[in-house]
């Protein structure tokens, strides 16, 4: 477990009992949490189950009712915190892409870096092309989001994300949208980046996937953690009478 | 699965000739002869009529129709009063464009602060599109001089009537951008946010260069209106177009000058009425583009 080798180091990300509520739906109810640097958690759970507003309230999409969320030893909840500031330390990729149509790649990417970091020009082109060219993107630099395929554009949006060198990363079922045959494709960059100790927080349905990457599992039910660990322990024998039905249901439906 | 994006590139392509198949040589055969009879039966019609004579004479003698253009001695030429339709045209379309803007702007900014702000761009819209246009150039042009304000009471007639104009079309023109703005998917501002953009970074850089291209067709249309509407500001006093078609006309007792005025109007609304529909023609196929990817 990589997480277990940060000895000394701050966590990157805590949560403590962090409430939700949706009007009278309690979406999240009383979240704890700590990744630690360079650990990948994979956040599993059926639909509906609060995976995505557990991201949102880390991005600060959705405010929080109740707890703290801390991230690098910053507690981004506290009243009159920067928030566009925080932003900056933590990137997120959505399932539905979400790229400017009305730019191409390059600018995508550079748009943050130059507009919110004050990097020049040359800096921020140069730190994309970097991104672009490791995640074999180079030659759609100048092409417009809608040239193309779902799996080079969801690419595009990780190397955004990237390019604000956020100290975590929060994916939030980031291949739910692609076509099988490109899933891998995004999947193959998430691997890389997690060899290279980027800290990860991930919503996914792609079970092999988690128990392939994950260095901690999180099993999420109506707004609960009922169970989490490494994903031998939890794919093989899990604990949790619900965690199992929920992992039955997957392989019922051929999806590990 | 995925609804856009996926297909292959060249997918995205709209198929070449798919219009120009339409038109194919007996087509424009066709074309040809039925707007050729067409034009004859309107012509034939027009002759035959009892008093066609009375309105070759009255509306289209070649002389009548020179002399206004150019004007006389103690008659104003229609074309030099048009310029200054071209002029009033071209300063008011520039402020409405930013006039109206802001107050799009003004109108979608959130938050209990700004709610006197978001109240009076409301009322502003309101206001100006229920006054017909007529009436507020005869309170900004009759009623602010009136007023012997130092300052707004003693500016020129031209001058009141782009106030007036830029008063009443900021209003449909911020309207027009509101649509725009809010047809931008709320996905395109969260994930400018998460980037860290501040709400007006995500406005200025994300959301309304895209709405803005969206509403260019709808913009051009009103521009159209504009154009015209600048006749109006004559009410005030000023000579322009029709002012002076309307002086040539009641001097000479011949009504060639209001054609030309009319036609000088219908010259300048032309190449704005075919750029709209290009960028109309355009939208559609990229919309129908996406649809197939
Ligand atoms: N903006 C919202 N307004 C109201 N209800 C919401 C909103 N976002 C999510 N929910 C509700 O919260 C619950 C959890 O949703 P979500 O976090 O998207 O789950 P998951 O990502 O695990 O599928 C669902 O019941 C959903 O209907
Ligand atoms: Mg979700």
């Amino acid at each position: 477990m990589r997480g277990g080798e940060a000895r000394g180091e701050a966590p990157a990300l805590v949560l403590e009992g962090v409430h939700k509520s949706f009007g009278e739906e309690e979406v999240l109810k009383g979240i704890d949490l700590i990744v630690e640097p360079h650990e990948v958690v994979c956040l599993i759970g059926a639909s509906g189950s609060g995976k995505s507003t557990l991201l949102k309230c880390v991005n600060l999409t959705e405010p929080v009712d109740s707890g703290r969320i801390v991230v690098d030893g910053e507690e981004i909840t506290a009243p009159g915190v920067n928030v566009n500031r925080v932003r900056q330390k933590i990137g997120i990729v959505f399932q539905a892409f979400n790229l400017f149509p009305h730019m191409t790649v390059i600018q995508n990417i550079t748009l943050a870096p130059r507009e919110v970091l004050k990097k020049s020009r040359k800096e921020a082109e140069g730190r994309a092309l970097e991104l672009l060219e490791r995640f074999g993107l180079l030659d759609k630099r100048d092409e417009y989001p809608d040239r193309l395929s779902g799996g080079q554009q969801q690419r595009v949006a990780i190397v955004r994300a990237l390019a604000m060198r956020p100290s975590v990363m929060l994916l939030d079922e980031v291949t739910s949208a692609l076509d099988p045959e490109l899933v891998a494709e995004v999947l193959g960059v998430i691997r890389e980046l997690a060899g290279e100790g980027m800290t990860m927080l991930i919503a996914t349905h792609e079970m092999g996937f988690a128990r392939d990457i994950a260095s901690r599992v999180c099993f999420l039910d109506e707004g609960r953690i009922l169970e989490q660990g490494p994903p031998e322990k939890i794919f093989s024998s899990p604990e949790n009478p619900r965690t199992r039905r929920f992992l039955q249901r997957i392989i019922a439906a051929g999806r590990l | 699965m995925t609804t856009r994006g996926t297909g292959p590139a060249d997918s995205l392509e709209p198929s070449p000739g798919r219009g120009s198949k339409m038109l194919g040589g007996q087509a424009v055969l066709v074309s040809s002869v039925s707007t050729i009879l067409f034009f004859a039966v309107i012509a034939l019609v027009a002759v035959l009529a009892p008093g066609s004579e009375i309105v070759a004479e009255r509306f289209f003698d070649p002389f009548h129709l020179k002399q206004s253009l150019l004007g006389t001695e103690s008659e104003p030429s229609v074309a030099g009063a048009f310029l200054l339709n071209v002029y009033i045209f071209t300063i008011s379309e520039v402020l409405i464009l930013i006039l109206a803007l802001i107050i799009a702007v003004v109108r979608g900014i959130p938050g209990p602060v700004f709610f006197p702000f978001r109240m009076v761009a409301i009322a502003y819209t309101d206001l100006f599109r229920g006054i017909p246009l007529i009436l507020v150039l005869y309170i900004i042009g009759f009623g602010v001089p009136g007023l012997g304000l130092a300052g707004v009471s003693y500016l020129s007639d031209v001058t009141y009537g782009i106030i007036a104009l830029v008063l009443v079309y900021s209003a449909y023109v911020a309207e027009v951008y509101r649509a725009g703005i809010e047809s931008v998917h709320v996905s395109q501002n969260a994930a400018a946010r998460s980037l860290g953009l501040s709400r007006w970074q995500s406005l200025r850089f994300v959301v309304l260069p895209q709405a803005v291209r969206r509403v260019i067709p709808p913009l051009l249309n009103d521009f159209i209106g504009l154009q015209k509407d600048t006749a109006l500001v004559s009410v005030l006093g000023s000579i322009e177009a029709v002012r002076a078609a309307q002086i040539y006309g009641a001097s000479q007792f011949n009504y060639a000058s209001y054609v030309v005025a009319a036609l000088l109007f219908v010259l300048i609304t032309i190449p704005l009425a075919r750029l709209t529909d290009r960028l109309i023609a355009r939208d559609k196929r990229r919309r129908q583009a996406g649809a197939v990817a």
